[in-house]
């Protein structure tokens, strides 16, 4: 099986080429051309040159109908399930067997089921709601309706970026049967690591062109990086060595209304603390407690020495606090209005006059900030949802940079952005560290948390462990803190 | 590499012309359509037949001022026709027992503002639907204008500056516009100016886009919707007003259904109901275009339901071309 493209607008170049019963990683920056590849094949977008194959024969297709009937599936990233409609009505939905226009729910039954029991999930109840199930497990309808068509390709956009270890450990079993059968899977994801433990071989695009290929288990990560990106690893985590102030932010015994139970924890002028944890750990809703965006059931906040009585996001901006909160689009920005405004929303003092903003000086501000957190947008004034996932978290950030707030509560702030965009975050992390910021820093990445933080301590079931230098850890020593064996 | 400096034609492109001149061009196509006919067009295109269509555009115009900011800030008020009426009781209730003017326009507006307030802070305090609270409070206001005015129309004596407020003098030339018309063209820059360039502005926009953002912002929420209802409360009682002003007589079973013109006007004027968008001047254009269609309408002799159906046809047209164009800017 062979496809090749030429141009397309967002493709130039691309080769890529997969055999029978492989696993194949796409990999590459957010904007190197996979969702428009992922159109072409689903026949949304004609390729204007190259040509694609499979099985050796011309595939040429105009819709995406189409291209499942040719024997091409698709999993989105985001789900495309009817939450109130059970498992087995969202597997044939579109497609239900019928009788004179009645449903044949036998025949439904035995579709759903076999093809769950291609996956090894027959455990799954036929009839519950789909918005009873799990992430991980709404995955897995959404990967069984795909094969009711008996696909020969399986396309997957990263399909781990909302599922927990566990889970994604599930996903790849199903994976491996389903490859084991003959089916051709493609895999795009960010995540490197876990593409060599899922993926045979890798090409990797960069700008719409195909920039590597290989074998993934042959060929070591920064290598595979510097694919990527361009340019080598090392880059990607600057750190300075820096003094530690007094201490400006401390939790006592912080505890949510369900979690986290209890968190203490000290955050020192310049110190970049990270807080490792399983998903569901409480971590973010340790800093949501923090910040007032939840209640808190009891525990002390202390800012700069002086205890925080009443804890509203205002009165925590009017701190120097500032959130980055987890998901960006559903609660870190206005995605229909201007990048501008998004940058100044907690704080539009220095740019306004007697209640009214000057719309001049907020363009002047915002492209200063444009500059310094490189973002790329056309103007101030483009709605910050047309911009790339990158350059949208670099605006969140940007408000905490305008805002002045020099503690920093980051959650995730690289969750679902390419490697450069992150390399441009760790620098800023570091940048602001250095000039007496405080950061705490919330990841589920381990490699970032080692690469980045001064400290790290360790959140597991509610319960914030005591923070050790980093160098004093192990990404096997937070796994196991964080699975609650060990003793940290 | 970076492209960070902002350049200045980029805030004029073509979409955003667009969003801006849309209205004002339904406006216009709509106005040169009854151009077509030969017998309509030298009694349309006069100035007393535009000094009516202002005249009648202006009880709207104001509602849908108060209407914008509800809507852009992500909520809905069906109260509007009851809280008119209401308004317009108190306020020939008070000229009924010789009230001077100031006292009764006072009056009115503060009964708007208050019911207002009202739906806001319940809105806000128990965070419940507006579509809700509103509707409820459309029985109550309607009910209570009908108490108040013992479910009959409400006659004072005298000519009170509220009775010209509305009033057409010499109403074969286009001048002089009645007080209210001025009254309304000058609140509309008003409002205009607050909610584009205000930081107050600012949060309503936010608040209607999205309201966790803003919440994580700090901006103060619950506060700013009701400040919101409690505003735009102001203009629905200056809406009772002018309603009484063109009436000369407080009745408690007028404006009835008021309340989806005045939102018609501001979703034809291009804001969605979920809130983030809308403009003032388009709300302000989008009551034109239906009293012009009105009044066409009316001027060629067509009867009520035939005026019905393209008022209903023009607010299906309008947000659908708008939903047209936003799915090819983006």
């Amino acid at each position: 099986m062979r496809k090749a493209f030429g141009a397309t607008q967002a493709l130039r170049n691309v080769d890529l080429s997969v055999g029978p019963g492989e696993i194949h990683a796409l990999i590459g920056e957010n904007g190197a051309g996979k969702s428009t590849l992922m159109k072409v094949l689903s026949g949304a977008h004609p390729p204007d040159g190259g040509r694609i194959e499979l099985d050796g024969e011309p595939f040429r297709v105009s819709n995406p109908a189409e291209s499942r009937e040719a024997g091409i599936a698709m999993i989105y990233q985001e789900l495309n399930l009817a939450p109130h409609l059970s498992v087995e009505e969202n597997m044939v939905l579109g497609r239900e067997p019928s009788r004179w226009g009645w449903i044949d729910r036998k025949r439904r039954r035995a579709m759903a089921s076999q093809a769950l029991k291609q996956l090894d999930y027959s455990r799954l109840a036929l009839d519950t709601p789909v918005n009873l199930l799990t992430i991980a497990e709404q995955q897995i309808v959404e990967i069984a309706r795909a094969l009711l068509f008996d696909p020969k390709v399986l396309i997957l956009d990263e399909p781990t970026s909302s599922l927990t270890q566990v889970d994604t450990q599930r996903l790849f079993e199903a994976l491996g049967r389903l490859r084991d059968r003959g089916v051709s899977i493609v895999y795009i994801s960010h995540f490197l690591e876990e593409c060599q433990r899922l993926c045979d071989r890798f090409t990797v695009l960069r700008d719409g062109e195909s920039v590597g290929a290989g074998d993934l288990k042959a060929t070591p990560l920064p290598e595979i990086i510097r694919m990527m990106v361009g340019r080598e690893v090392s880059e990607i985590y600057p750190r300075a060595i820096r003094e530690l102030g007094e201490v400006v932010l401390e939790l006592r015994d912080l505890a949510g209304v369900e979690k986290p139970s209890s968190a203490s924890l000290s955050l020192r002028r310049g110190e970049v603390m990270g807080i490792a944890g399983l998903v569901g750990a409480g971590r973010t809703e340790m800093l949501r407690a923090c910040f007032g965006l939840d209640s808190r059931r009891r525990g002390e906040i202390w800012i700069r020495s002086r205890r925080c009585h009443r804890n509203r996001p205002s009165d925590l901006w009017g701190r120097g606090v500032g959130l980055l909160a987890e998901n960006r689009k559903e609660e870190g920005l206005l995605l229909q209005r201007s990048l501008a405004d998004n940058l100044m929303l907690s704080r539009f003092g220095p740019v306004s006059r007697a209640g009214f903003v000057r719309r001049r000086e907020q363009g002047v501000q915002a492209a200063r900030l444009m500059e310094r957190l490189r973002i790329r947008a056309r103007s101030p004034w483009q709605p910050v949802g047309e911009l790339s996932g990158g350059n949208q978290q670099k605006a969140f950030l940007g408000r905490l940079i305008h805002h002045g707030a020099d503690i920093l509560l980051l959650d995730e702030p690289t969750r679902g952005i390419d490697v450069g965009s992150k390399a441009e975050i760790y620098r800023l992390i570091n940048e602001l560290a250095g000039q007496g910021s405080a950061v705490l820093f919330v990841s589920s990445y381990l490699p970032e948390l080692l690469g980045v933080c001064d400290t790290i301590a360790v959140m597991s079931r509610g319960v914030l462990g005591a923070k050790r230098p980093v160098a004093e850890w192990t990404e096997h020593a937070i796994i196991e803190a964080a699975v609650g064996k060990g003793n940290g | 590499m970076t492209d960070a400096n902002p350049k200045p034609g980029s805030r004029w492109s073509a979409s955003r012309l667009l969003t801006i001149a849309g209205p004002f061009l339904g406006l216009l196509f709509v106005t040169a359509l009854f151009g077509l006919s030969e017998d309509l067009r030298p009694v349309f295109y006069t100035g007393a037949s535009w000094k009516n269509i202002l005249t009648q555009t202006v009880i709207v115009a104001v509602g849908a001022l108060g209407m914008t900011l509800i809507i852009v800030s992500g909520g809905i008020d069906l109260s509007v026709g009851s809280v008119v009426a209401l308004c317009s009781v108190v306020g020939a209730r008070l000229l009924e027992h010789k009230a001077p003017a100031s006292v009764t326009i006072l009056a009115t507006l503060l009964v708007g503002g208050c019911v207002g307030l009202i739906n806001g802070a319940v809105i806000a305090g128990f965070r419940m639907l507006p579509f809700v609270v509103t509707l409820g409070m459309m029985g109550i206001a309607r009910g209570a204008a009908k108490w108040l005015a013992d479910n009959q129309t409400v006659n004072f004596e005298g000519d009170s500056i509220v009775v010209t407020l509305m009033e057409r003098v010499r109403p074969d030339s286009f001048l002089p516009l009645p007080p209210g018309v001025w009254l309304a063209v000058g609140l509309t820059f008003c409002v205009a100016v607050i909610l584009r360039s205000s930081v107050f502005g600012r949060h309503v926009f936010a608040i209607g886009s999205n309201e966790a953002t803003a919440r994580l912002c700090g901006i103060p929420v619950r506060a700013r919707k009701v400040m919101v209802y409690g505003v735009a409360g102001l203009f629905f009682g200056l809406s009772g007003l002018l309603q009484l002003s063109r009436l000369t007589q407080g009745d408690p079973s007028v404006a009835a259904g008021l309340e989806l013109d005045i939102i018609a006007a501001v979703v034809i004027g291009g804001a969605s109901l979920n809130g983030g968008t809308g403009s003032v001047m388009g709300s302000v254009i989008g009551a034109l275009i239906m009293a012009v269609l009105r009044s066409g309408s009316s001027q060629m002799n067509w009867p009520n339901y035939v005026q019905e159906i393209i008022i209903g046809i023009v607010i299906i047209l309008a947000v659908g071309l708008d939903r047209l164009r936003q799915s090819r800017a983006s």
